[in-house]
């Protein structure tokens, strides 16, 4: 499905989707309160059918976090990357690791280097730091370590 | 197999299951687990009832590391992820800086690129190879198969003065010109592994207590590989086209002949196959190119100091273990704002668990092996 | 002349005439405890040299060969680490079942010794229930190895011993079994008695098939029985890391790896003894001479060149097969080996019967 096709059926799925230009996929930008339902359609839609989620990560810019989605259906391979703003000082999105469980994995290390906290994710936990980081998110730009980092 | 319900029945306590399930340390210092990975496994006698990974232990934030280093600096750190198929690491942040810049690598850089690459896969696969019959209690197979690796390491030396972790691709092309000895020793390297391949066979393939131990075990649905995120190999193995060599061509994947290996088994011992049929498959590949290397220069010319615009760029590449993804936010400096390595082996771990429930011991190591798993790749 | 029998009657001559009776025995005792004690740390020697060598062959490297003339003293090297290494015993471990489990192992492996007989008439005790013997006290070892795994407070090293255990006590039964069939057809337990019956030919010419099947079953069993791979499950150094011996250092784990080489030892000494003749020379029928050439080799080589061919072929499978899993290990022995040397055994007891061996 071309980028076009793919901006209606989805426009078609959540109205208040905005689209964002440039880069190489489809770049929709959503609120966080709509992830869930959005990713399920996603998920279940015929002639959408994005069973591929390839990259789960997340952004600090600062003023907000912006989390990354990219999606691909191994059906049809078309792509587009989904992106949801959230608020830095208490970051909350649902966890889709329910739609697609590779996110279990990917959403656990969010959750610890940038702090995000998954909605209803069967077991947030730290995967990567030692016990007794939390709180200390390590890939946020604030983030200092005098004996471990250095600076260029 | 298990059922998920009974496996919280049997491994909670009070439960009628309670007697005799207990929980074991698998790594960090274990010699299956080839490196430090750390799996706490709940037993039940033999019997795995849940598998769950812990990692860290090698993490390096090289993703927090890149942040500081400019785009030429921040491809060497990356060799030091998947170490087995650190060309094509390199390789992927290459090609995600030169989409960024819009370089045009020359033909001769392309052509010499994708060669390391497969002869990358190839060395990758002999240690997977060597290694995995380890874990299954065959030694001599390892050293059958570092006696072929050996000879790519020694390619690798003479050209890139490195045996490991190459640091060979840079932005535009490759660091330097091939070795003038490269395709004679190439191509004796394809006359000694053809000569040679049919001992994998008859060593490991064929033998009876291995098919045992392999067919059916670790089985894993093509919907269960896909929404795990798994690729390469491991995705291949159920049957999933997942190749980005062949689903998103980059470089001169397009125009070259291969298949991409597919088996149907979704068992260890189609992802066992499907490695076995990749090598192969590379050979092929380089035999196409290693007596047309075009003539020309081996890197584009490109500024001292690069910068990339302001934006987003994802490159998908093939590694010996599956999809690896860079992904760099730019913000129009030096260095990228954030970089996030989607690597392979870290999907491809979070399926252990669901394929090993049900299953010896025994098995889990085999299903480890047949996974294919890195340890620095994972942990990053 | 100077063979071992000889020189051994010489020091029984010599003793008796100097001495009482009583001392005579006393000291004859202590010189055979001295000698198994020797053949026992040399064997260790040569065995892990051995090993070493031929798994270095098959994996086409060198081997050991920077300790003395061509590596011959790496074992020795080894061996003095081993002695200078400090012995940990856990913290939670019950000391004393922890430390005498080695020792344990190592005294069934001394017992093993005395019913083989390494030459023409020269046998520690040729006791006229030595077959039995030697599966009675066999099965002594697996003692051993359930101990060491308990005492250690280790999940490895006990899911090690628990494999060992299930694994030791179904082999012996196919072991036992294709003993039997040699039993059967010579129709004693006395070792030297088995030899003496094969003296017109090995039993493996003179058995037709069941000898074969039964030879087969029985280095299946033994290669089992002595925890060597592809049956290494005790061990599985790539699931349970060392097994039932993963906390143990120094010397006690040398002397369970000591142990393990005797064992590999003793069991293709019975081998050899029932199947190939022991030290019986190859004879054919009553082809004289071919029989009196080959006599003219000394029994003592005869009987060590059939044992190290048999610890050769033990040494072969542990470099080529992968490991088996454990519920595949008791499904070859319950439903293949268990089934095929009983049906086996009344085969043999039928031509035995019937004499229809040669």
């Amino acid at each position: 499905m071309s980028n076009e096709e793919l901006k209606s059926s989805i426009t078609g799925l959540l109205p208040s989707v905005a689209f964002e230009e440039g880069g190489e996929w489809l770049n929709i930008l959503i609120e966080p309160g709509d992830w869930l339902s959005l990713a399920q359609q996603l998920r279940k839609d015929e002639a959408l059918f994005f069973d591929y989620l390839f990259c789960l990560t997340c952004i600090d810019w600062k003023t907000h976090l912006t989390m990354v989605y990219h999606l691909s259906s191994t059906k049809y391979r078309h792509t587009i990357v989904v992106k949801a703003k959230l608020d830095r000082n208490k970051p909350e999105i649902e966890a889709v690791s329910p739609v697609w469980r590779t996110a279990d994995f990917h959403e656990r290390e969010v959750y610890e280097m940038f702090g995000v906290q998954f909605l209803n994710h069967p077991d947030l936990r730290l995967l990567i730091l030692p016990d007794g980081w939390e709180g200390k998110n390590p890939l946020r730009k604030d983030f200092e370590d005098p004996v471990n980092m250095i600076r260029l | 197999m298990y059922r998920e319900t009974e496996i919280i029945k049997e491994a909670t306590p009070g439960s009628n299951g309670e007697a005799g399930v207990f929980t074991i340390n698998v790594g960090p210092q274990h010699p299956a687990t080839h490196g430090v990975l750390h799996l706490v496994i709940t037993l039940s006698g033999e019997t795995i009832l849940k598998v769950e990974p812990h990692l860290g232990y090698i993490h390096r934030s090289i993703e927090k590391m890149c942040e500081s280093l400019t785009y030429r600096q921040f491809i060497y750190v990356t060799s030091r992820m998947d170490y087995l198929s650190a060309h094509i690491n390199n390789h992927a942040c290459a090609l995600c800086v030169e989409k960024g810049m819009q370089i045009e690598v020359p033909p001769r850089a392309q052509v010499i690129r994708v060669l390391m690459d497969e002869l990358t896969r190839i060395a990758s696969h002999e240690l997977w190879w060597g290694a995995m019959a380890m874990d299954l209690g065959a030694f001599t197979p390892f050293f059958h198969a570092f006696r072929e690796r050996e000879s790519i390491n020694d390619i690798m030396e003479e050209t890139c003065g490195a045996r490991l972790t190459m640091n060979y691709m840079v932005p535009g092309g490759v660091m330097q010109d091939i070795h003038p000895n490269f395709q004679n020793r190439v191509k004796e390297f394809l006359r000694l592994y053809k000569r040679k391949i049919h001992e994998y066979d008859e060593l490991v393939t064929g033998n009876i207590i291995f098919q045992n131990r392999m067919k059916g075990i670790g089985l894993l649905t093509p919907e269960d590989a896909v929404s795990y995120g798994c690729s390469g190999p491991t995705a291949r193995g159920s049957g999933v086209s997942s190749d980005i060599r062949k689903v998103l061509p980059y470089e001169i994947y397009d125009k070259l002949e291969f298949d991409e290996v597919l088996e149907t088994g979704c068992d260890s011992f189609a992802r066992y196959v499907v490695r076995i049929r990749e090598m192969q498959q590379s050979i092929r590949i380089i035999e196409q190119l290693i007596d047309t290397i075009p003539e020309g220069d081996f890197q584009a010319k490109t500024k001292a100091v690069l910068k990339l615009p302001k934006g987003e760029f994802y490159t998908r590449v093939e590694t010996a273990r599956g999809e690896l993804g860079v992904y760099i936010v730019s913000e129009g400096g030096t260095t990228p704002y954030r970089i996030k390595f989607r690597s392979p082996g870290f999907s491809n771990l979070s399926v252990l668990d669901h394929i090993a429930r049900g299953s010896k011991i025994g098995d889990l190591v085999a299903m480890m092996g047949t996974l294919d798993l890195v340890i620095p790749d994972i942990d990053r | 002349m100077w063979s071992l029998s000889h020189i051994a009657n010489e020091i029984h001559t010599w003793l008796s005439n100097t001495f009482n009776p009583t001392w005579t025995l006393v000291i004859e005792m202590v010189l055979a405890g001295v000698a198994v004690i020797g053949l026992f740390a040399a064997l260790g020697l040569v065995l892990v040299l051995m090993e070493r060598r031929v798994a270095a062959w098959i994996q086409i490297r060198l081997g050991p060969n920077r300790v003395g003339p061509l590596g011959l003293l790496q074992s020795l090297a080894d061996t003095l680490k081993l002695i200078v290494k400090e012995g940990l015993t856990p913290d939670g471990a019950d000391k004393v079942m922890f430390n005498v489990a080695p020792f344990i192992a190592m005294i069934v492996a001394m017992l093993l010794m005395a019913p083989i007989a390494f030459a023409k008439d020269f046998q520690l005790w040729d006791l006229n229930i030595g077959v039995l013997f030697v599966t009675a006290v066999s099965s002594i070892m697996v003692i051993s190895i359930l101990m060491a795994g308990w005492s250690s407070n280790n999940k490895y090293s006990l899911m090690g011993a628990m494999r060992s255990g299930a694994q030791i006590v179904s082999y012996e039964l196919s072991a036992g079994l294709s003993i039997m069939t040699i039993v059967v057809l010579t129709g004693s337990l006395q070792v030297s008695d088995i030899i003496h019956s094969q003296g017109n030919g090995w039993w493996i010419f003179k058995g037709h098939l069941p000898v074969w099947i039964a030879f087969i079953t029985f280095m299946i069993a033994v290669t089992a029985e002595t925890n060597r791979a592809p049956f290494d499950l005790a061990e599985a150094e790539s699931e349970l890391t060392a097994g039932f011996h993963t906390e143990y250092s120094g010397m006690k784990f040398a002397l369970f790896f000591l142990a393990e080489y005797i064992n590999v030892f003793i069991v293709c000494a019975i081998g050899a003894t029932l199947f190939l003749g022991g030290w019986m020379p190859l004879h054919f029928g009553s082809n004289n001479a071919f029989n009196d050439a080959m006599d003219y080799i000394p029994s003592s080589i005869w009987f060590f060149g059939k044992t190290f061919c048999l610890i050769f072929l033990i040494m072969w499978f542990r470099w080529t097969f992968p490991r088996l899993r454990i519920d595949q290990l008791l499904n070859l022995e319950w439903k293949y080996l268990l089934p095929i040397s009983m049906i086996n055994l009344l085969l043999t007891t039928a031509m035995a019967i019937l004499g229809w061996h040669f």
